[in-house]
């Protein structure tokens, strides 16, 4: 649903602003696509001509999310999600940036496909699209990719996806290649062999189920790996889905050497754990595999500390055919723009984590770590915004999802929590009625 | 014109091999020995009235003491049934069987045809060959086409753990797990348990060693819970690449030293090693491994004078196992196998009594 722009007043709400800690009663006026003012009582009276009025009593209006790690299926694997689903998807779940990750077919390893995915995104995409770029050609892992014309012709950062290079002279020095450009690099810390046939979290459980284990050393070993090149190469790093305590120190370390150094949990990883599989459901085969409890509980505590400084969806939309299939040969993958809000109000509701914390992994230090406008209700900022309703109970149901697959590991999960509307750059794009 | 009701000949050899010999007969009272029918035996479904509280069977995981105890109780019924010379039962009149193997396997589906006959049942074999089809597409359209056959009970082997659960979802019969991946084999547990438990008259406080490749081993994991259900004391001895890890969370005692592992043994359970395991990926060398592992007199010596052997078959002799233990006194290979076809009958005919119409 696109809406003409007039100028919107949301009235009586409370209003959140990670990027300033800022948390009031009061009203938020958008105009002209950007943010004019957000404070206590400008009311009906101090608006332009023609504002929309939305009472927005007992809501929440926050910044709209930017999820650093999705997987669109453009180009080449549309019958996942296009970037037409995929949109539609993040405006349910008040994201209004999505990160499109480089691991198509082909791979974005060419200037040439950064135009053409970001040319699709403008024509149809109903909220932002930015793209990162493959590191290396073909993510391969064996020779650099373009990362100066690429960065130019728009990609904000350069990853292999869901792969992670193994040369480790190749990363170093794509690592200090990328420096002279100021680019960001974004790696999936997951060692190949040490993962080997692994599907799910090494240990008891794991051994219980007769399924081959990952190790958690698999992401340990690489985390560790990529420290050192860094601290080398002196670049910009980003851990793309850390899922263990082990890693998290590693992590700690790395911030106290100060090394420019950040990291994405995925919400899965903070909301779930290797349990939740329970008998072989494979819409919970992810990768990295979900973890033990105490993982995810140092993750959840990593998050509320600030060690951990992004939450990501890890949208990956996997087809009926890929996950009906036993455990071990289901593809790894669950979607996530449209659940990541409403998941990670399970923390909050839970007392694990304070709501300002999440929306600001959510938001405003994505915004900060990929240098993009949004993640924030400063006045003259994007007027990226949702407004959502922090308590309302409702059950899942796959088949209102917007998303093209329906793998979703909450499933008939209740929830607590759910956006009521998102307004991209002025417009209001997704509305719950 | 009817001959063979007028004849009484019986000939006088238990084989015929050839026509040398035939016109000597050695023993013609041999046939007159097997005895007449016990006719109480006859009737043994009548007997038990054991019923599983579950429709499936897809592990040991999951089912109580009392269940496995009357399954037990009940596959000794059938252990007299099965050395008669009468052996057929109706309880599974007009009910239809299916083996459905995706992994080759000679002895267990004999094994559950034998049973599924023994009690009436029509049994159909389907050997799905994993590399013949598109795996994972193949299972659930396979479950689908199958059940739309009415069947009533589906036996299933897949090399992947969790298929056999997967499948069950998806029919409306019952369905009986026959080995999935490294999950579980649940009626090779129970036709173990039986063996040991008639020869050595109780489960409780037995120390068994279950020896080998213990991280693939489907039959270790089946085994290890059951025995724990029942109160036996298991370890389990093989090279730390091959076990499990969480493993010492399974409520056994691990260890990597047979010595150590046999010691006071009432029972030594080995297991199969696949041979692509076998060259440098888990162990170094068969050599290395028999040297170590492969249960030969010295090292059986380490248990208790009167342990028993046992081994799920097939073997690899000389890899995991001796042929002097093997065939030894010791040994109770070749009664898993009788029992493996009692058993299978006992859960053919409990899961049956649940079965619409039964």
């Amino acid at each position: 649903m696109i809406t003409e722009r007039r100028p919107i007043l949301l009235a009586n709400a409370r209003i959140l602003d990670p990027a300033r800690d800022f948390d009031i009663d009061g009203d938020l006026l958008i105009a002209d696509g950007v943010i004019r003012e957000a404070k206590r009582g400008i009311g009906a009276a101090g608006v332009p001509e023609a504002t929309e009025v939305i009472d927005c009593r007992g809501k929440l209006v926050a910044p709209g999310l930017i999820d650093m790690r999705a997987f669109v299926g453009e180009p080449g694997a549309e019958y996942r999600e296009t970037i037409a689903s995929a949109s539609q998807a993040a405006a349910a779940g008040g994201v209004t940036t999505i990160v499109c990750q480089p691991d198509t077919s082909p791979a974005i390893d060419d200037p040439a496909i950064v135009d053409f995915v970001l040319r699709r995104a403008r024509d149809t995409s109903i909220v932002h699209v930015q793209l990162m770029a493959a590191l290396t050609k073909g993510l391969r892992g064996e020779e650099m990719a373009e990362i100066g014309l690429l960065k130019a012709a728009g990609a904000i950062a350069f990853t292999e996806g869901a792969k992670s290079v193994t040369n480790a002279q190749v990363m170093r020095r794509a690592l200090t290649y990328a420096r002279d450009f100021d680019a960001l690099i974004v790696h999936h810390t997951e060692d190949p062999d040490l993962v080997g046939e692994g599907v799910m979290n090494e240990g008891e459980f794991a051994a219980r189920l007769g399924l081959a284990g990952v190790p958690t050393t698999a992401e340990t070993i690489m985390l560790e790996r990529d420290m050192r090149l860094v601290a080398l190469a002196e670049s910009r790093y980003h851990a793309a889905s850390l899922t263990c305590a082990a890693a998290l120190d590693v992590l700690a370390h790395a911030k106290e050497q100060g090394l420019k150094v950040t990291a994405s949990a995925s919400i899965n990883h903070l909301t779930l754990n290797e349990l939740d599989i329970g008998p072989y459901r494979t819409f919970l085969k992810v990768s990295p595999p979900l973890r033990a409890e105490a993982d995810r509980a140092a993750l959840v505590a990593a998050l509320a500390s600030g060690l951990i400084d992004v939450v990501m969806s890890d949208h990956n939309p996997q087809d009926v055919e890929g996950k009906r299939l036993p455990f071990a040969e289901a593809s790894a993958g669950a979607i996530g723009l449209e659940t990541m809000l409403t998941a990670g109000l399970r923390l909050v509701h839970s007392g694990e984590l304070p709501l300002m914390t999440l929306l600001k992994a959510m938001s405003s230090t994505p915004a900060k770590i990929l240098g993009l406008a949004g993640g924030t209700l400063r006045q003259g900022s994007p007027a990226d915004v949702i407004v959502f309703d922090l308590d309302a109970p409702w059950v899942l149901d796959p088949l209102e999802l917007k998303s093209k697959c329906k793998n979703t590991p909450f499933d008939e999960a209740r929830l607590q929590g759910r956006v009521v509307r998102t307004i991209v750059a002025g417009r209001t794009v997704y509305e719950y009625v | 014109m009817n001959i063979a009701q007028k004849s009484t000949f019986v000939l006088g050899q238990r084989h015929l091999l050839g026509i040398e010999g035939i016109d000597r007969p050695r023993d013609p009272l041999r046939a007159a020995r097997a005895g007449p029918i016990d006719t109480a035996l006859m009737n043994i479904a009548q007997k038990s009235t054991f019923v599983l509280g579950q429709r499936h069977l897809l592990g040991i995981e999951g089912m109580s003491r009392e269940e496995i105890l009357g399954l037990l109780d009940l596959a000794e019924e059938f252990v007299a049934l099965n050395r008669q010379i009468e052996k057929k039962q109706s309880s599974l009149r007009g009910r239809t069987l299916i083996n459905l193997f995706f992994e080759v396997s000679t002895r267990t589906q004999a094994s559950f045809e034998l049973a599924g006959k023994r009690l009436g049942a029509d049994v159909m074999n389907m050997s799905v060959g994993s590399s013949s089809m598109r795996k994972g597409e193949t299972l659930i359209d396979t479950a689908v086409t199958l059940n739309a056959m009415h069947p009533d009970i589906i036996v299933v082997r897949h090399h992947a753990s969790g298929a056999v659960e997967l499948l069950a979802r998806k029919v409306d019969c019952s369905v009986i797990n026959a080995g999935d991946g490294s999950h579980e084999h649940p009626t090779q547990a129970l036709l173990d348990a039986l063996t040991i438990r008639r020869n050595k008259g109780r489960i409780e406080r037995l120390i068994v060693a279950i020896c080998g490749d213990i991280l693939h081993s489907r039959v270790a994991r089946s085994n290890i819970i059951l025995l724990n259900a029942l109160g036996a004391r298991v370890r389990v001895v093989a090279p730390s690449t091959l076990l499990p890890p969480g493993i010492e969370r399974f409520g056994v005692e691990a260890t990597r030293d047979m010595r150590e592992g046999l010691r006071d043994a009432d029972i030594v359970m080995m297991l199969r090693l696949q041979r692509e395991r076998m060259n440098g990926s888990f162990v170094p060398s068969t050599q290395e491994y028999f040297h170590y592992f492969g249960l030969d007199q010295k090292k059986l010596a380490y248990a208790k004078p009167d342990a028993l052997v046992m081994h799920p078959g097939p073997m690899n002799r000389g890899v995991e196992i001796d042929t002097a233990v093997a065939d030894g006194a010791q040994s109770l290979i070749r009664e898993q196998v009788e029992m493996g076809v009692a058993v299978r009958m006992a859960v053919l005919e409990a899961l049956s009594r649940n079965l619409p119409n039964a």
